[in-house]
């Protein structure tokens, strides 16, 4: 009897390492099950799920920028910011008539530039906390946004610049038919995080991201420079709202002033979502991209059920405290002894 | 024994002034292989002025640092770790998310090249570790169990383990078993003499009588910032190093 409960106990105790990695997912695969039942006909057709894809792709650059600057333990508000910023440079060099391989780079130079300001303002000028630097650069590029273009949305891209955000990716060599494509955007967000799941598990700079998270003073004892990884993770934190810029182009074919307002709370909420703590140094990858599709899923599950935006709000809310308040849980069931 | 064994690190007339405050003043210091020295003193006495300037995190205002019988100037930590001098923090400086292998190769992570990438190279990781706990008989489930879950004195032994991966000749450790239940002073303290069974040098700067009695040579004690008394450890008790704690000879 006793040797029966050990064996149950260590059993419990083995699959808690799997829950923390895998149990985010878990949550996923049954929202989608539910949808499934609830919109039998509509929520797995293809249109359906390329659309999910396609509605999350600019959300989930966002979400895997301040995602690493989580696990640093800082925040980074100014995302949205950024990605606006991008998008009104993008649109003016595209209406000045640049050739599209320059207007493709542009948002992401401009992204990864707003970044390093957000880097060089932490470290360089010593602020409290990343909260504060990233709060002014909120207004900062959104207003310098709105100075260039004088506050109206410019449209109108060439078919290259629109590709990643936009272009579809044909199998009916597979003999599917023609409604059945791929999103570029999917593909993108499928590389993107792979890069990036690489860089921060397979490399020391990875590393010492989530060691700076764990303990900074450790960290810094060890000889990291950790001002030159935190710049680093803020210009890439603004370099992936670049792209992001350059997605939203594709999908809206426009710049325009309220691209990305609000979003870096979307981003912040799919961070928590997926497992993330703000006080750093815990969170996977895996676990931001689960995140983002969650928030993709259910904004969509409840606008074919024509369930109205307000109840959207309350749901994902009250997602947030859930997650968390699990994540809580589990903690407590896995250090009990 | 220290008579015999190679001088390893030894300071002469060391002096540090903050501003108008003297911290200390010609103090000196002498490390054997092989030796525990036990510096002992009052809070403000200079002990953690003294350690920080031995690992270079200070600069003396005078006197000089002697390693292998070399005059070493030291501008960082990083310098004095080159030297093969280490420092145990007292607040561990461990990141309890990471696992304990990672923790020991924080900022020197072995690594491989695939094209001209480099990845982390986790297998060396853990078997470097693996070896490395080995020698010191530490004793942990796997060395990939995150830091956080271990107890303090596990923690305090990896943090041991992590000073002496690479070649360290002298570990400097301050307040050792400061945060320990009793039950794991003795671990803490075993591995102490592990490792000067090894060759190593160790300087513990500690207010507990018992530790100082238990793994160190030599007991030097420092008063208000000076040499005030010092000892082989089998000619004197523990009531005359309190003694010259509070200054009393």
């Amino acid at each position: 009897m006793d040797d029966k409960e050990k064996k149950q106990d260590s059993l419990y105790v083995k699959l808690i390492p799997y829950f923390e990695k895998y149990g985010i997912l878990l949550l996923l695969v049954i929202m989608i099950l539910v949808m499934h039942i609830l919109q039998p006909d509509v929520f797995l057709s293809w249109r359906n799920v390329t659309n999910v894809f396609k509605q999350i792709s600019w959300q989930s650059m966002l979400a895997l920028g301040v995602f690493m600057v989580i696990v640093t333990a800082g925040i980074d508000l100014s995302v949205g910011s950024i990605m606006m910023l991008s998008l009104m440079i993008l649109a003016i060099v595209a209406k000045a008539g640049a050739p599209w391989f320059i207007v493709v780079l542009v948002p992401l130079f401009a992204g990864f530039l707003c970044g390093l300001i957000n880097g060089l303002g932490i470290t360089l000028l010593r602020m409290p906390h990343p909260f504060i630097m990233t709060l002014g650069t909120l207004y900062i590029f959104r207003g310098t946004g709105n100075l260039i273009s004088g506050g109206t949305p410019i449209s109108g891209f060439t078919d290259e610049v629109r590709y990643l955000g936009h272009g579809r990716i044909d199998l009916t060599w597979l003999g599917l038919e023609k409604s059945q494509y791929l999103p570029v955007s999917l593909v993108l967000i499928a590389v993107v995080y792979f890069v990036f799941w690489v860089f921060l598990n397979h490399s020391r700079t990875g590393k010492w991201i989530y060691a700076i998270g764990g303990n900074p003073s450790a960290a810094r004892a060890s000889g990291i420079n950790v001002n030159k990884i935190l710049i680093i993770v803020y210009s890439l934190c603004g370099f992936l709202s670049g792209i992001g810029a350059l997605i939203l182009a594709g999908r809206t074919d426009s710049g325009y002033p309220n691209a990305g307002l609000q979003s870096e709370l979307d981003a912040i909420a799919a961070c928590i979502i997926g497992g993330a703590s703000l006080f750093g140094g815990r969170g996977t990858v895996l676990g931001v991209f689960a995140g983002v599709m969650i928030m993709g899923i259910l904004r969509n599950g409840l606008n074919l059920m024509d369930v109205s935006s307000f109840w959207q709000q309350v749901l994902i809310g009250s997602i947030i405290v859930l997650a968390v308040y699990v994540d809580v849980l589990r903690r407590d069931f896995g250090t009990r002894k | 024994m220290t008579s015999t064994n190679k001088l390893l690190l030894e300071a002469k007339g060391i002096t540090k002034y903050f501003g108008t405050i003297t911290a200390l003043e010609n103090v000196n210091l002498k490390v054997h292989e092989g030796e525990c020295l036990g510096v002992v003193g009052d809070n403000g006495a200079g002990k953690s002025t003294l350690m920080k300037v031995l690992s270079g995190l200070y600069k003396p205002s005078a006197g000089a640092l002697f390693f292998e019988g070399k005059e070493h100037v030291l501008d960082s930590p990083k310098d004095s770790q080159n030297l093969g001098l280490e420092m145990v923090y007292q607040d561990l400086a461990l990141a309890g998310n990471l696992p304990i292998g990672e923790n020991i190769f924080l900022g020197r992570e072995p690594t491989k090249n695939i094209g001209f990438l480099k990845f982390l190279d986790f297998k060396k990781i853990q078997e470097m570790t693996s070896a490395h706990l080995e020698k010191l008989k530490i004793n942990v489930k796997s060395a990939d169990q995150k830091v956080e879950e271990l107890s303090g004195g596990q923690r305090q032994a990896v943090a041991i383990a992590r000073s002496t991966a690479f070649n360290a000749k002298v570990v400097i450790m301050d307040e050792p078993t400061a945060a320990l239940a009793i039950k794991e002073v003795g671990k803490v303290l075993d591995l102490i003499n592990k490792l000067k069974s090894t060759g190593v040098g160790v300087i513990v700067i500690s207010h507990r009588m018992d530790d100082i009695f238990t793994v160190c040579d030599r007991v030097m004690a420092l008063f208000q910032g000076t040499n005030f008394a010092e000892s082989q450890l089998d000619k004197t008790s523990r009531d005359e190093v309190i003694g010259w704690i509070m200054g009393k000879k």
